[in-house]
């Protein structure tokens, strides 16, 4: 982890900025090599490696690994695929759900793994790329559905809405399913990450500096108090990670469901 | 090596792209996808198909168990039933039966006694026919005798006479009773 380097002499306590998301190359020159791109390459491995494990015996009575990796993947299957997009199409997304969700969750959860604890999807370009593939596919499946235009008559023609009013819903439509949804999706998943993994190095490098770089005792102890806090903030973090990781996978398949829907 | 560049007053922007970092996202995240649909989720699904078949199929086999006990349960309480209608028949026949065996004993009960009544009475009438020609004959020798008895005493008393005549019968009188009995 960085630590946010005091310049030696020099007075004060220098705070946590976004500066600290950027993390120099292990080696080499390239952003590529840093630790947020290799954890996230990690992330996929790992991710693959468990179902791979877990989805090798197929035995009716599961064993122990097989049961965990049955219902991971049977709570995206059934809990977010099946229900939101339903029983007639959502097959064929699963894939694509499974691993929008265990990606993300691993790569959040890396935030407070000890000697990870950096929240990949902190780096706002790793949630831009997502976002981006979630955009071409709901769209893509829309066009592929509807046509270019039955789409776009679809997103930006609300059912049983008619009249002069189309003028204004038309636009605010269209700017709010294909312009907007990329957006909040990719920033809220960055931004929570960010401002989680913010307080927490703020929480943590502020005790350390309370507990350590001050003579006072009620400095001191104002620190024990806040790293003492910083345990309680990684709790929320554990449960905001989760939250997130579940809000995305989530709002993909309701975006798959809504540019597969009939009528809107 | 940013970061020192904050140090030095440059504002960072966080929510500025890296493309580097945008393409890795996408390519890692695809290949993903495409390791799971191809290496995950035929196992799991047919994992999840051959459990819901079993499930199913140990279903239907328990409707047909269900259905062969029920066709068994049907088969037993017929068997019964019509064991029950044979027991009753059974019965039946067997009250008419002794009905008609009792019919048949008074019958022949009433056909015995009525046979022994009447060998009775006939051997009753052969025993009177009998005494009587035994009373005649005795008669005969006994009016004989007294004949003989009167004619060879005197005459010297009516009295005793008649006494004689009296005692005679007298003694006429039971000795028939005695031999009739």
């Amino acid at each position: 982890m960085t630590t946010t380097g005091q310049v030696p002499g020099a007075e004060g306590f220098t705070p946590p900025g976004p500066g600290d998301f950027n993390l120099p190359p292990v080696f080499g020159d390239s952003v590529l090599f840093a630790k947020p791109a290799l954890l996230l390459v990690v992330s996929a491995v790992a991710v693959f490696g468990f179902f791979f494990v877990t989805s090798r015996r197929t035995a009716l009575v599961p064993s122990k690994a097989q049961y965990v990796g049955e219902q991971g993947y049977g709570f995206i299957r059934n809990s977010v695929a099946r229900d939101v997009i339903g029983s007639q199409h959502f097959l064929k997304f699963v894939p694509w759900l499974v691993a929008t969700f265990f990606f993300i969750l691993l790569n959040n959860l890396f935030g407070i793994i000890p000697l990870i604890q950096f929240p990949t999807f902190s780096r706002s370009s790793f949630a831009y790329g997502l976002a981006v593939l979630v955009w071409l596919l709901y769209n893509g499946i829309g066009i592929w559905k509807h046509g270019l235009l039955g789409y776009l008559r679809h997103v930006t023609m609300p059912a049983g809405i008619t009249g002069p009013i189309l003028v204004l819903i038309i636009p605010l439509e269209f700017f709010s399913t294909v312009l907007v949804r990329p957006v909040t999706l990719a920033l809220r998943l960055f931004a929570n990450m960010f401002a989680g993994h913010l307080l927490l190095i703020l929480f943590t490098l502020g005790g350390e500096y309370l507990l350590l770089n001050s003579d006072k005792v009620l400095y001191n102890s104002v620190g024990v108090l806040t790293l003492i806090l910083a345990v309680a903030i990684s709790f929320l973090e554990l449960l905001v990670q989760l939250i997130q990781a579940y809000v995305f996978t989530l709002l993909t398949a309701i975006y798959i469901q809504g540019a597969l829907a009939e009528d809107h | 090596m940013s970061r020192f560049l904050a140090a030095e007053g440059e504002e960072i922007n966080p929510l500025v792209p890296h493309t580097a970092e945008i393409i890795l996202a996408v390519v890692v995240f695809l290949i993903l996808v495409w390791l799971i649909k191809k290496y995950v989720m035929p196992s799991f699904e047919q994992t999840f198909a051959a459990r819901t078949e079993a499930i199913e199929g140990g279903l239907a086999k328990a409707e047909a168990k269900q259905a062969e006990a029920d066709a068994a349960l049907d088969e037993l309480n017929k068997r019964l039933s019509e064991a029950r209608h044979e027991a009753a028949r059974i019965r039946e026949d067997a009250r008419e039966q002794g009905a008609q065996i009792i019919v048949e004993m008074r019958e022949q009960a009433q056909e015995e006694s009525a046979r022994i009544t009447s060998q009775a009475n006939a051997q009753i009438e052969a025993q009177k026919q009998l005494v009587l020609a035994q009373l005649k004959t005795e008669v005969g020798t006994l009016a004989t005798s007294l004949a003989g008895r009167i004619v060879g005493e005197s005459l010297e008393d009516e009295a005793r006479q008649r006494r004689t005549v009296e005692r005679f019968i007298a003694e006429l009188e039971s000795q028939p009773s005695r031999q009739g009995s």
